[in-house]
């Protein structure tokens, strides 16, 4: 059947918007090239002085080696705590489920700034207690992301464990496995894809997260993007434009892998 | 029992003991720092610096909402009922700005608008403006840089919506003869107005919280709410009044997000 396809008019306007959410990712390519310390178009010169800088400035590689330790630390965690609650309501369905799940989805709804805030009040008071879990600090870091990450950790497993057949844990059960033995020998394995889709989107979230970490990070712990923060904030650092080409490159090319595969999938149907 | 504790509990003490507890522990702030009592909620809602921005980002961010949407309606318009080629172009041209980081993504817009950016070369290059124009560190800017980063948000609850408009209601207007434009003014806008409804509701709430971008791109030239926050906290120290539009911030998106629950709500019985 032939369905109605969109106009030449929504056709023409999709195409500005197209350009208009692409354009920014392009403007940056020749600056990343410019011979110059600020950020401008490459006049002749072009240059690969600010990548060189990327690779030369230990600085980088020290806030890189921050944001994957965060994001690894924050994501498993934040996995390992959203796996037993989701488990825990699954099985046992308690009373005010809703209202708990609820709960743990607060972190995602209330305004970024909001939740900065009350985690900069709280790792502010734990600094005068002990040095790990603190105000700029690795710890203090890394629990503040995994708060964040939670509740996307929370909904992805959900998803995945509302897939799974009950019936299986209730064959368990029958045969008289022990709560540890359903979790760890039914639940956990068939949910495992579900697992891995958390952590990576949980790494994904903090690999990215500045709001938070703006507020709970000053000279010690620097994450990648607490630093592109620092380079964008006080001079218009064309380093940074060297870092976001190099950013953009990977996530398109993800993309677009992920495209063709759907693609084939598709076609193969 | 002992399954809930070792469950259910973890993840609710997690959140309790670093989120609600400090949240409550700001909302104690507000009614106490530097005086008790309900002093710095009339300072916010009635002083001239807190109530301006107020004011401002409330403009900005229904200016900001009105541009994502509209834009977001095009560009879905396209990716849901497009031939497979241009389905699969529209998708890669929303998926790649949204998996792109937000600082990434400023710097973009830094290097279009920006006096030595691509955009003014462009047009002093053609002789069309003698010196540069000044594109950023205004609200144009912030506008143009939080609606390029709030669209692909706007587009998710449209598809929805667009995916679930009976085909064969279209099918059958255009065999009674309607003209293109009636089929999409008087039926297809009016079959997805759940999604316009879902997709303003979503853009206006994450806006309104944002702090990046408009710091980015409003070069402090224009502080929002969030910002407000920021220099409250850190330049000149005012916790109390911080907390108070904290929560000021909390409740009015709080507001927002039931009315969305409840309409949302209505529609799936």
């Amino acid at each position: 059947m032939n369905r109605l396809r969109p106009g030449v008019i929504a056709t023409l306007l999709s195409g500005l918007v197209a350009v208009f959410l692409l354009m920014p990712l392009i403007a940056v390519i020749p600056v990343s090239f410019t011979s110059r310390r600020y950020l401008s178009l490459p006049d002749g010169d072009w240059s690969w002085r600010h990548y060189a800088a990327l690779f030369e400035d230990a600085e980088w590689g020290q806030s890189l080696l921050t944001s994957v330790q965060v994001g690894l630390l924050a994501s498993f965690l934040a996995v390992a705590l959203a796996a037993a609650f989701c488990i825990g309501i699954w099985m046992l369905r308690p009373r005010g489920a809703g209202l708990m799940t609820g709960f743990v989805l607060l972190p995602m709804v209330a305004p970024p700034v909001v939740s900065s805030l009350t985690l900069y009040f709280f790792l502010n008071k734990m600094a005068r207690w002990n040095d790990i879990i603190a105000y700029d600090k690795l710890g203090g870091v890394v629990l503040a992301h995994m708060v964040m990450v939670v509740p996307y950790a929370v909904v992805v497993i959900m998803v995945s464990l509302s897939q799974l057949d009950r019936r299986m844990d209730l064959a368990a059960q029958s045969m008289g496995a022990n709560v540890p033995t359903r979790v760890f020998g039914v639940i956990l394995p068939n949910i495992r894809f579900g697992l891995i889709g958390a952590f990576f989107l949980c790494f994904l979230l903090s690999w990215d997260e500045i709001g938070v970490t703006l507020f709970i990070t000053s000279v010690e712990t620097i994450t990648l993007p607490r630093r592109m923060w620092m380079g964008l904030r006080d001079n218009v650092d064309p380093s940074i434009a060297a870092l976001s080409v190099l950013l953009i490159c990977v996530v398109t090319l993800l993309v677009a892998v992920r495209a063709a595969m759907l693609m084939r999938k598709e076609r193969s149907r | 029992m002992r399954a809930f504790l070792f469950l259910i509990c973890p993840v609710l003490l997690f959140l309790g003991v670093s989120y609600l507890l400090p949240f409550l522990g700001i909302v104690q702030l507000s009614f106490t720092d530097p005086d008790p009592g309900l002093a710095q909620y009339s300072r916010v809602l009635t002083e001239d610096l807190p109530t301006g921005v107020i004011w401002r980002t409330l403009r900005l961010c229904v200016l900001v909402t009105a541009v994502s949407v509209s834009c977001a309606y095009v560009i879905t318009l396209l990716w849901v009922r497009g031939s497979p080629l241009v389905r699969s172009i529209t998708e890669l041209c929303i998926m790649i700005p949204f998996w792109i980081s937000v600082l990434s993504r400023a710097f973009g817009w830094l290097s279009m608008l920006s006096n030595r950016g691509l955009l003014n070369t462009w047009l002093q290059d053609m002789g069309l403006i003698d010196s540069a124009i000044q594109m950023t560190r205004n609200e144009f800017a912030v506008v143009v840089g939080m609606s390029h980063y709030l669209i692909p948000f706007a587009v998710f609850p449209l598809a929805t919506a667009m995916r679930n408009v009976d085909e064969r209601v279209l099918t059958a207007a255009d065999g009674m003869g309607a003209s293109r434009l009636r089929i999409f003014w008087q039926i297809f806008l009016p079959m997805t107005s759940s999604g316009i409804l879902g997709a303003t509701l979503l853009v206006f709430v994450f806006s309104i919280g944002f702090y990046v971008t408009p710091a980015l791109l409003g070069g402090g030239q224009s502080v929002l709410v969030a910002e407000l926050i920021y220099l409250w906290i850190f330049q000149i120290p005012q916790w109390g009044m911080a907390a108070a539009m904290s929560v000021v911030l909390m409740l009015g998106v709080g507001g927002i997000l039931y009315v969305l629950m409840r309409r949302y709500g209505e529609m799936a019985k």
